[in-house]
């Protein structure tokens, strides 16, 4: 059963069939996709989503397929967890981490928006998926698709970490290795996508790929008892995902699934790469591509597509943005794993030095309930904290060998 | 021998389906203009009602976005490659 109207223009309000499209013929603006949430409200309530498998297609009606899901049934509903330890470090009453680094099968909250976009492209009845990607959409995209038996290209920036190439090639993906940055690899993309017919998840199946971000937002709210924190922080790319996050607040709200929304979104970038907080905190109306220069490789979009939506999210729930420094990143991703025993990338790591800067300034007030959107998981991204973690104590098998080393860092 | 201008998919029912068309000019301004001649209505699908490039249409000049060189007063010369490219998102 489908709730999906149609898909729409955000920028002029043109309306179009559910196609694989994205973008509005007449203003470039992108195409979102229209719900009737008269009729979802009648089919999705918190009993029956309550009684449905611990997976993001809890939420089915929320999402713009037609028929049953049949990629990733098992991605998402990862832990929400309490970081008591944390907190205290950081002078705050109440903190959560939404833990996006466990989620099935490739350990970032990509598999969340390739499980929907691939549901969709088989429904589109596309034999080949492909996308441009920063390393992680690469990752989820490959492994959904060798176990959806679709064919598979991968886009990549040339210098990307080892971890994230080989957790594409290992899925037998066509992996393409760009000589460029992503931006250069993504206006490829699009030139490739408009002459060959392949599901390009980040681009003619963007507004159906996109809503998937939403189930991190559906989750937090019901992982908290159906109800929506004070603050989230999401680290920002392209944009898509704070906008996302919104969006899906603002459904639960609308089909009464929580009382209230008051809920500020907050936006973290690097500070090498921080077109979206830059023009938010200068208040343009212009967003300037910048050439990207940090660590966080999986947020290093110079041009993001969703720059202008992404900062209307934060005037409209009333956030804020912040940037972090690659040094900020690393003590941030050391931070976390010490207090909390969770080890995220590099995203991650912005995304809490963010939250501690905001928390510090004052504008998250230390009394109100934080969620912090931890992305992506540290075991692809070594080399950004390789060697800023100590050595092991090396020691000869024997007990005297051990009490002299130990003595000695004792 | 002119200017290559790579014409995206959402633009190409305007340039009887070709993805790729050969115009004159000395800017990317200019360009477009000539582009009007020959495929009306293109104009107006990349400058909004003010006379501004739409914040979704990205244009590059030998694979450069034209906001890192002089924007629409960027200059083209024959044998340039201009692409038309709508924003994208990504991760």
């Amino acid at each position: 059963m489908s709730f999906v109207k149609g898909l729409k223009c955000r920028e002029c309000g043109r309306e179009y069939p559910k196609e694989p499209i994205y973008v509005c013929e007449f203003c470039f603006g992108s195409l979102e996709v229209v719900y009737d949430y008269e009729k979802i409200g009648r089919a999705l309530t918190r009993k029956a989503i309550a009684a449905r498998p611990p997976a993001l297609w809890r939420y089915r009606e929320l999402l713009p397929i037609d028929g049953d899901p049949t990629v990733g049934l098992t991605s998402g509903f990862t832990p929400l967890v309490p970081a008591r330890n944390l907190a205290r470090e950081l002078g705050v009453k109440t903190l959560y981490i939404k833990d996006d680094s466990t989620c099935h099968p490739t350990m970032s909250f990509k598999d969340r928006v390739v499980a929907v976009a691939l549901t969709k492209a088989k429904e589109f009845g596309f034999e080949t998926v492909a996308c441009a990607s920063t390393g992680n959409l690469a990752n989820a995209v490959s492994a959904h698709a060798a176990a959806a038996g679709l064919g598979c290209y991968v886009f990549i920036p040339g210098d990307l970490e080892m971890g994230k190439i080989i957790s594409s090639l290992v899925y037998a993906p066509k992996v393409v290795a760009v000589e460029g940055n992503y931006d250069e690899v993504n206006r490829l993309c699009s030139e490739i996508a408009g002459k060959y017919r392949w599901g390009f998840v980040n681009i003619n199946l963007r507004p159906y790929y996109a809503e998937g971000s939403k189930t991190i937002a559906f989750e937090i709210a019901e992982q908290l008892g159906w109800l929506a924190p004070a603050h989230v922080v999401v680290p920002l790319a392209s944009g898509s995902l704070s906008t996302k996050v919104w969006k899906g607040l603002k459904e639960l709200h609308k089909l009464r699934l929580i009382p209230d929304l008051p809920t500020r979104v907050h936006a973290a970038q690097a500070e090498g790469c921080s077109p979206i907080v830059t023009a938010f905190k200068e208040g343009s109306d212009v967003i300037r591509p910048v050439k990207p220069k940090t660590i966080a490789k999986s947020l290093a979009i110079g041009n993001p597509a969703d720059g202008y939506y992404a900062i209307q999210t934060l005037q409209e729930s009333g956030g804020t943005g912040e940037t972090a420094t690659d040094e900020e990143i690393v003590d941030a991703i050391k931070l976390l794993a010490r207090t909390e025993g969770i080890f995220t990338e590099t995203a991650g790591g912005v995304t809490l030095a963010v939250a501690k800067k905001l928390i510090k300034q004052g504008r998250i007030p230390p009394e109100e309930p934080i969620v912090v959107c931890v992305t992506g998981n540290g075991l692809k991204t070594q080399e950004a904290v390789a060697h800023q973690i100590g050595q092991p104590i090396r020691i000869r098998p024997s007990l005297k060998s051990f009490e002299e080393a130990v003595g000695s860092i004792q | 021998m002119g200017v290559k201008v790579r014409i995206p998919t959402p633009l190409q029912k305007l340039t009887g389906n070709q993805a790729e068309v050969i115009c004159g000019g000395s800017t990317v301004r200019d360009l477009i203009e000539g582009l009007e001649g020959q495929y009306p209505g293109l104009k107006e699908r990349i400058y909004d009602e003010a006379g501004k490039l739409r914040r979704f249409v990205n244009i590059y000049v030998n694979e450069e976005d034209i906001r890192f060189l002089e924007g629409d007063g960027t200059s083209v010369k024959d044998g340039d490659e201009v692409s038309i490219v709508p924003a994208i998102a990504g991760g």
